[in-house]
């Protein structure tokens, strides 16, 4: 019986990071992007917490512990504060369109699940899905990034697919904590490197659209 | 995998202590590179005297299993063992290595820089550990640390441009070698996923899989045996190289391609192949043998007609290897044999007489400061001892009875003639054309060198340099007069020596036969033609006994001078010590007829005559040039291809960063898409 809930808690939770990487995909305004990007930080916080009591490892509830404190509190925080200090708190910028984005969306969540469930056949059943829903949540981190030009949203996108990963981490059981420390330690120095880029090419660029970076390239081909 | 608990057979310690010494001289080198040039390569002509040791007690007690070495890849012990083959090869290696350790001894003196002696014994290691290798690791390993070797040696002379290219060609072929033989290890090693020999033999690859390692062994190996059209970097690579290097070059390290060639076709793809298999091999060793042959008929410079020279030996070796394989797949063992045997003598008398000739050369470049035959001449005056040696091995070069180049051309001959017994009719046709085409190659292999001892040691100095020139005394004559007295020996004694490789042949040929054999002499089958080399030996000397004889009893006392008719050549006057230069031939104008009857197609040869309008002063002048088809047609074709790839890729440079993100985002989507669609298939 607490093998079934177990499943579907998890399941659960994992189909609500997987959501908000949808939600991410076509929120325009940024400080909306924000909000979606902590509330993904505490599903992933839950979800590691989760696997935790299911797996009776006590060193998840630190990931559980880390995740929440960086990816629900810290960074959202530090990037509202940029926001607020580069006076972009009701911008917006373009974004996919809803149904493209879906569109896009579901194909790479049904590219993941085709890849992954045939290749751990055999594997428990909890693995195999949370792996499937890892891999799409890291497709649309990445297809966040490509699809945005704002910095900001880039970076978020990024940690998009660092969650994802992380996501992987806790399912696979017998993972060691080290891996989960250092991926996010890995997030935090990548939040505060974004910031300082954030703030250079606002201050040197007036503007935090990638491709105004192009024009200052070293050298042309 | 061979029994890991077996004793060290004493053979395999033997060498694997020969190998430890060469690395150790190789470290010798790089400490005290001035004075100890002696040294290295002292040590490295009593370690090759080692290898031929290890060869002959290998060809003649039986064969040791594997021995794991305590090192090697993560996946387990590289192997080494020495069977009928490996020896018989490695053989080759002990006598070319040797004889240019010593001839490097004689002309070394005391100063060679470290950057040819730390990599020289690296070579003589590498060659020997690919040809001792019993897992494919391993074989790669010394293939590729021979090639690194080589290149060393071929820049080592970095100073002159035309050296910078060759090296540069040596090295894109060297890469292209290994491009080739990395994937045929990885499609062999599918089935047993282990890469021992032992291992690989026991599941043979089929269909598709074995055709794609036939084509990539002929393009890996044959780039380095020299084979058509892979050939290019092999006339630009040896003159480049130090004499005693490109000797060994071109007497062991091309064979050692052909031993890996061998090892994978005839071994490791195991003993039932179709009988087409021949007919590429066949094809490019004879298309290899003409083209090779045909150059040397008009190169100009000693050291490239010697390296177009090996192009015309390595085709005509591969063109048994051809043989055998088609007559394995008609199950004609006898004939198998035969044709490996043929193979495998080449292969050492070519070995022999090729280093010969190479440190001939080399001995002519340091008396006389040349390579060009245009400024030689009249040498055998100066240099006896050279221009004998030089001689016999041309004649061996030449295929004259008796000496060693006869005894396995005659062979390759006697099966090729025995073609039509395969009975397939395309296969047959293609035979008769191949000993067309190999009769054509040993008659202007001959032409060849018929002008490069003509050009080098016979008619009147064409240079002071030429005249001036004097014979060290020494290491280098030692290895001349023994490579000579071996040539002489090997063609009087082909029987023993194909009794010395019935391992090999063995081998070759598919377990079964070995080639008839009278007492003394070949025969190459039942009622067929037989050769007593001992007997054309023993008729030739008749003769010349008698010839002796009859001068002596017949012939006027003493010798008297008198005015001559000589065709226009006349004594040199005062005002020219060196004679005329237009009454002696020069290197050009020997190789005319034959340009003109076969440069034209084949070389694209071509002659600008301009003469003066009359009335002008001016002298009427000719042009000639040549070129060899791999340049406009392979060479050129994958130069443009490389510059529109570089210029394609150069675009990618100037992509923003999302474009750049999008195209790994791209790539892992297309990767992903794979996986799903080969989970499914």
């Amino acid at each position: 019986m607490l093998g079934n809930l177990a499943y579907d808690i998890a399941h659960l939770l994992g189909g609500g990071v997987l959501l908000i990487s949808f939600m991410l995909l076509y929120q325009r305004r940024l400080a909306a992007v924000i909000n979606a990007f902590a509330m993904q930080g505490v599903l992933v916080a839950l979800a590691a917490a989760w696997q935790g009591i299911a797996q009776g490892e006590p060193g998840l509830f630190l990931t559980a512990a880390i995740a929440f404190a960086a990816k629900a509190v810290a960074i959202p925080l530090a990037l509202r504060l940029v926001l607020k200090r580069l006076d972009l708190e009701g911008s917006a910028e373009p974004a996919l369109g809803i149904g493209a984005t879906m569109i896009g969306g579901v194909m790479l969540v049904a590219l993941a699940i085709l890849v992954v469930l045939p290749a751990t056949a055999g594997a428990h059943a909890l693995a195999r899905e949370d792996l499937a829903l890892a891999l799409s949540v890291v497709l649309l981190g990445m297809l966040m990034m490509i699809s945005r030009r704002n910095a900001i949203a880039q970076v978020i996108g990024l940690m998009g697919v660092e969650n994802g990963l992380l996501l992987a981490a806790i399912g696979a059981a017998g993972m060691p904590l080290v891996v989960e420390l250092s991926t996010a330690a890995l997030v935090l120095m990548l939040a505060v490197v974004a910031a300082v880029i954030a703030l250079l090419m606002r201050e040197r660029l007036q503007s935090l659209d990638t491709q105004a970076l192009h024009r200052h390239r070293g050298e042309q081909g | 995998m061979g029994d890991h608990r077996a004793t060290p057979p004493a053979v395999l310690t033997a060498l694997l202590t020969l190998l430890a010494a060469l690395l150790a001289l190789a470290a010798v080198g790089a400490v005290r590179a001035s004075r100890t040039a002696g040294v290295v390569h002292a040590g490295t002509a009593a370690v090759c005297g080692g290898f031929c040791a290890v060869a002959v007690l290998a060809l003649v007690l039986p064969a040791a299993p594997a021995l794991a070495l305590p090192f090697g890849p993560f996946w387990g012990p590289s192997m080494v063992a020495l069977d009928g083959l490996s020896a018989w090869f490695l053989l080759i290696l002990g006598l070319s290595g040797g004889a240019s350790s010593l001839a490097a001894l004689g002309y070394g003196g005391g100063a060679m820089p470290a950057r040819l002696l730390v990599p020289w014994p690296l070579f003589l290691a590498a060659m020997a550990l690919t040809l001792a290798a019993a897992d494919a690791f391993t074989l790669l390993l010394g293939f590729e640390a021979m090639s690194l070797a080589s290149w060393a040696l071929v820049a080592a002379e970095h100073d002159r441009a035309e050296n910078r290219r060759a090296a540069r060609l040596y090295l894109v072929f060297a890469i292209f070698a290994a491009a080739c033989l990395i994937p045929v290890v990885g499609l062999l090693a599918i089935g047993p996923e282990a890469v021992g020999f032992a291992a690989l033999r026991e599941t043979p690859p089929e269909g598709l899989r074995a055709t794609l390692i036939l084509g990539l062994v002929l393009a890996g190996a044959g780039a380095k045996a020299g084979l058509v059209p892979f050939h290019a970097w092999l006339p630009l690579a040896h003159p480049a190289a130090p004499s005693h290097v490109s000797a060994v070059m071109s007497g062991a390290m091309t064979k050692v391609a052909l031993y890996v060639m061998a090892r994978v076709l005839f071994d490791l793809c195991g003993p039932a192949q179709p009988l087409w298999w021949g007919a590429p091999l066949l094809a490019l060793g004879a298309a290899s043998a003409l083209l090779g042959a045909l150059r040397a008929n008009m190169e100009e410079d000693s050291k490239v007609l010697l390296a177009c020279s090996t192009i015309e030996n390595i085709g005509l070796i591969v063109m048994a290897m051809g043989l055998v394989l088609a007559f394995r797949g008609a199950d004609l063992a006898p004939l198998a044999a035969l044709a490996a045997g043929a193979a495998l003598l080449h292969a050492l008398n070519h070995g022999v007489f090729k280093t010969l000739l190479f440190l001939g050369a080399g001995a002519v470049l340091h008396a006389a400061l040349t390579r060009r035959l245009d400024s030689m001449g009249g040498l055998i005056r100066p240099m006896p001892w050279t221009a004998a040696a030089v001689m016999v091995g041309a004649g061996a070069a030449a295929a004259l009875p008796p000496l060693s180049g006869f005894a396995s051309e005659w062979l390759l001959l006697q099966s090729l003639l025995a073609g039509w017994r395969t009975g397939a009719l395309g296969f047959q046709i293609t035979v008769a054309a191949a000993t067309a085409i190999a009769a054509l190659s040993a008659a202007l292999a001959a032409a060849a060198m018929v002008r490069f001892v003509g050009m080098a040691f016979l008619g009147r100095p064409r240079t002071p340099r030429a005249a001036g020139a004097s014979e060290h005394p020494g290491a280098e004559r030692i290895a001349l007069v023994g490579l000579a007295a071996l040539t002489v020996a090997f063609g009087i004694l082909p029987a023993p020596l194909l009794d010395l490789a019935a391992g090999g042949v063995r081998l070759l040929s598919g377990g079964a036969g070995r080639p008839v054999m009278a007492a003394l002499g070949l025969a190459a089958g039942d009622g067929a033609a037989r050769l007593w080399p001992a007997g054309v030996f023993l008729l030739l000397a008749l003769i010349a006994g008698a010839v002796v004889v009859a001068l002596r009893a017949r012939g006027a006392r003493g010798f008297t001078t008198g005015p001559a008719w000589a065709c226009g050549f006349m004594a040199p006057p005062p005002h020219l010590p060196f004679g005329d230069p237009l009454t002696q031939p020069s290197a050009a104008g020997l190789a005319q007829p034959l340009r003109r009857m076969l440069g034209g197609a084949l070389l694209g040869a071509e002659e600008r005559v301009t003469m003066p309008d009359p009335g002008d002063p001016r002298a009427a002048t000719i042009a000639t040039c040549a070129e060899d088809p791999a340049f406009p047609y392979l060479l050129a074709p994958l130069a443009r291809l490389r510059d529109a790839l570089a210029g394609t890729a150069e675009r990618l440079r100037d992509l923003s960063i999302r474009q750049c993100l999008m195209l790994s985002f791209s790539l892992l989507i297309a990767m992903l898409a794979l996986v799903a669609v080969l989970e499914r298939g």
